[in-house]
C-alpha cells in the first residue's frame, strides 16, 4: 500500500489505447493539440459559446441594474428557473467528480482518457452552477455575508442550522477541491508541456505552473498517496454536495419537497445528467480532435453502460416518490403527485419521462452503445429530461400548495430564458479555452495504461 | 570564476524494466543517494531506491480532525454564545444539524493539507534544479526514464559511476554540475 501499486494487470483486450502508441506518440499526440493552430470548427464554436457568454455577462448586468424582479419567479413560484438551473449545473459536475474519484478508487483503469476533460467540465459546471444563487440573493456584492467572517456592518451571525447555509459550505467546498485535485492531476503533465515548449514565453508560462516538477520518484511518491487521498476525500464528499442540494428541497415543508428519497435520489440524478454531458463532450471532442484511439468507442461504451444503470435507478425513485405519495395517505403530497401528470405543467413531466425513464433503455442494446450519432442524440435528450426533472420539483410542487387561493402558474421572462441560455454558453466557452490551451487528456495517467510495453523493443 | 561543484550522474533508460533493474543493481553495490525521474509513477522504484512511505495521510488525518472540531466550535459558539436566535423552538446547538458544516469542513481542511503536504514534502515550487540544466533531462517527462545518481554518496566516482551505469544498460550516461 505504500504507493498505488494494487496493480491489476493493464486489460490487453480490448486494449485501453488502440493503434500500439508508444509514450512519444501519447505526448505528441495530446501536445499537439495545444501548440497548432485549432481547427475551423473550434473557431466556430467559440465564437458562438462566446456570444452566449457575453448574453450572460448582458443578462447579469441587467438584473443587477434593474432588480431580480426581471426574472419571472414571484409568489407563489419564488424559485423557479433559478435554482433549476443551478442544480442542473451542480449536478452536471458530479460526473466529472465520479469519474477521477470513485472510478480510480474502484481501479477502473479506462478513467485514464477521460478523467481530467470531465474534471475539467466539473469545474466550469460549477463556475456556471455558482452565478444562479449568487444573483438570486439579489445583492450579490454582499455575498460575504454567506461566509462566518467577522463583520461590521452586519452585527450577526449566519444562521447554521438553515439547509441554505449547508448548500453554501457544501459547493464551495466542492468547487476548492475539485480545483485542486484537478490542478494536482495537471502537475506532472504541465511539466511536459514546459520541457517541450517552442518558445520561450511558453516555457516560462509553462514552467511557472508546473511548479518545478521533475517526476523524481520521491515527488511521485507523495504525489500518488496525496492523490489516492484526494480521491478518498472527494468520494464522499460528492455524495454530500447533491445531498445537501437535495435538503434546500427535502427539509421544507412543501409537498413534494418533504420527502426522505431525495438524497439518494438527487445523487442518482447528478451522475446520470453528468455522464450525459461527458457523453456529449467526449463525441465532439474526438471527432474534432481526431484523437479516435485515445477516446476509443470502449470508453464511450462504457459510459453508456453507467448512463443506462443510473438511468435505472432515477426510474426507479420516481416510482417510490408516487408509491410514497400514494402510500402516505396525505392528501396534500397526493395532489401534488397528480397535478403533476396532470395538472397544467403536465406536458414537463411527461418530457422528463420520455426522455430521462424510456429513452435510455435504447442503451440495453449494443448496437446504441455502439453508434456515435444515437448517444449523441441520447445524452443530449437525458440532459434536456434531467433540466426537466428539477423544474418539476421546483415550479409543479410550489405553484399548486395549501391554499387554492394562491395558487398560480410561472411563466418565465426572457431574461430567465437568455440566462440560462448564456450560461450554456460561458460553459462551453471555458471548455473550449482548456481544449485549447490544457492537456486534455491525462498523458502521464494513459502512459501507464499502455497496452503494450512501448519501446520494449531493444536494439 | 568559481569552478562549478558536481551534482551528480544521470543515465538514461529507455524502459521502465530497465530503469528497475539497474536500481537494484546499484544499490546492491551499495549507493544510496540516488534518485530516479519517470514521465509516470514506476511501480517498484521506492523499493529499490529505499524511500519510504509518504507520511501524507498523517497530514491529512490532523488537518481533516482539526477542520472537524473548528467547524463544531463555529456552530456552537456563533449559534449559542454569541448571537443566539430563537428559530421554530429548536435547540440554539444539536449535532444533527451541525454535520453537513462540520463534514464540509473537514473535507476542506484534509484537502488542502494533502495538496499544500504534497507540495512541500517534494519541495516545490521551486524555480531551479541543477537537473533542469541537463541536455536530455527534458525527455523525461516525455519518454525517458532517468536514474540519477548524487555526487554526495560516498560511492560516487566522477568517471567510474557513468560507466558503471552505461554497463547496466544506460543508453546515455552524464555528469550534471551544480549551476549557481
Amino acid at each position: 500500500m505504500a504507493d498505488l501499486a494494487i496493480r491489476q494487470p493493464i486489460p490487453l483486450d480490448p486494449p485501453l489505447v488502440e493503434g500500439n502508441r508508444t509514450y512519444a506518440d501519447i505526448t505528441n499526440d495530446v501536445a499537439r493539440l495545444t501548440e497548432r493552430k485549432p481547427p475551423r470548427a473550434w473557431y466556430i464554436a467559440i465564437a458562438i459559446s462566446g456570444t452566449f457568454a457575453l448574453i450572460l455577462l448582458g443578462m447579469l448586468t441587467h438584473l443587477v441594474a434593474t432588480g431580480i424582479g426581471v426574472w419571472g419567479n414571484n409568489q407563489p413560484v419564488g424559485w423557479a428557473w433559478d435554482i433549476t438551473d443551478f442544480v442542473f449545473w451542480v449536478g452536471i459536475g458530479h460526473a466529472g467528480t465520479l469519474i477521477s474519484a470513485i472510478l480510480f478508487l474502484f481501479r477502473q483503469r479506462w478513467r485514464t482518457s477521460i478523467n481530467r476533460a470531465a474534471e475539467a467540465m466539473t469545474i466550469f459546471a460549477v463556475i456556471c452552477a455558482g452565478i444562479f444563487p449568487l444573483f438570486h440573493t439579489g445583492r450579490p456584492w454582499r455575498a460575504y455575508w454567506l461566509f462566518p467572517l467577522p463583520n461590521f456592518d452586519l452585527n450577526m451571525w449566519q444562521n447554521f442550522r438553515s439547509p441554505l447555509m449547508w448548500d453554501v459550505f457544501a459547493v464551495s467546498t466542492y468547487f476548492t477541491v475539485s480545483l485542486m485535485f484537478w490542478y494536482v492531476g495537471l502537475i506532472p503533465d504541465l511539466a511536459t508541456m514546459r520541457d517541450r515548449a517552442a518558445t520561450p514565453w511558453r516555457q516560462r508560462i509553462f514552467g511557472a505552473l508546473s511548479l518545478g516538477w521533475r517526476g523524481s520518484a520521491r515527488h511521485w511518491n507523495h504525489y500518488e498517496k496525496a492523490y489516492l487521498i484526494l480521491a478518498g476525500l472527494s468520494t464522499p464528499l460528492v455524495l454530500s454536495v447533491h445531498s445537501i442540494v437535495s435538503f434546500d428541497f427535502a427539509v421544507s415543508v412543501v409537498p413534494g419537497w418533504h420527502t426522505t428519497i431525495f438524497p439518494p435520489y438527487f445523487v442518482a440524478g447528478a451522475i446520470f445528467s453528468g455522464f450525459a454531458m461527458v457523453i456529449t463532450l467526449m463525441i465532439l471532442v474526438r471527432k474534432v480532435y481526431k484523437i479516435e484511439h485515445l477516446l476509443t468507442m470502449n470508453h464511450l461504451e462504457n459510459m453508456c453502460k453507467v448512463l443506462l444503470a443510473t438511468g435505472c435507478i432515477v426510474s426507479y425513485s420516481y416510482a417510490v416518490e408516487f408509491f410514497t405519495a400514494f402510500f402516505s395517505g396525505n392528501p396534500y403530497e397526493r395532489f401534488v403527485f397528480v397535478n403533476r401528470v396532470a395538472g397544467p405543467y403536465a406536458w414537463a413531466i411527461w418530457t422528463m419521462f420520455a426522455c430521462n425513464v424510456f429513452v435510455p433503455q435504447l442503451f440495453w442494446f449494443k448496437r446504441f452503445r455502439r453508434s456515435v450519432p444515437a448517444m449523441l442524440a441520447i445524452s443530449i435528450l437525458v440532459n434536456v429530461g434531467m433540466w426537466f426533472e428539477r423544474f418539476n420539483i421546483i415550479v409543479t410542487s410550489l405553484h399548486r400548495d395549501y391554499l387554492p387561493s394562491s395558487w398560480g402558474y410561472f411563466i418565465p421572462t426572457w431574461v430567465d430564458v437568455l440566462t440560462f441560455a448564456g450560461s450554456i454558453g460561458l460553459f462551453l466557452t471555458l471548455f473550449l479555452l482548456f481544449m485549447r490551451f490544457l492537456p486534455a487528456v491525462a498523458m502521464s495517467e494513459v502512459k501507464g495504461v499502455l497496452p503494450v510495453p512501448a519501446k520494449a523493443v531493444r536494439q | 570564476m568559481s569552478e562549478s561543484r558536481l551534482y551528480g550522474a544521470v543515465a538514461e533508460f529507455q524502459t521502465p524494466e530497465d530503469l528497475l533493474e539497474a536500481a537494484r543493481a546499484m544499490r546492491q553495490r551499495g549507493f544510496t543517494h540516488m534518485d530516479a525521474c519517470t514521465p509516470f509513477p514506476v511501480h517498484g522504484i521506492n523499493e529499490a531506491l529505499g524511500i519510504r512511505r509518504s507520511p501524507l495521510g498523517w497530514l491529512a488525518l490532523v488537518a481533516g480532525c482539526a477542520g472537524c472540531a473548528g467547524a463544531l466550535l463555529l456552530q456552537w459558539w456563533t449559534g449559542a454564545v454569541s448571537y443566539p436566535l430563537a428559530i421554530g423552538g429548536k435547540p440554539l446547538f444539536a449535532f444533527e444539524p451541525s454535520i453537513p458544516i462540520t463534514f464540509e469542513a473537514t473535507v476542506l481542511l484534509a484537502a488542502f493539507a494533502t495538496v499544500a503536504g504534497m507540495l512541500a514534502l517534494n519541495g516545490l515550487p521551486r524555480l531551479y534544479h541543477p537537473l533542469f540544466q541537463h541536455q536530455r533531462f527534458q525527455r523525461v517527462t516525455d519518454d525517458a526514464f532517468a536514474l540519477v545518481v548524487e555526487a554526495s554518496d560516498p560511492k560516487f566516482h566522477a568517471t567510474e559511476t557513468p560507466a558503471l551505469l552505461r554497463n547496466l544498460g544506460a543508453a546515455d550516461a552524464q555528469l550534471v554540475e551544480e549551476g549557481d
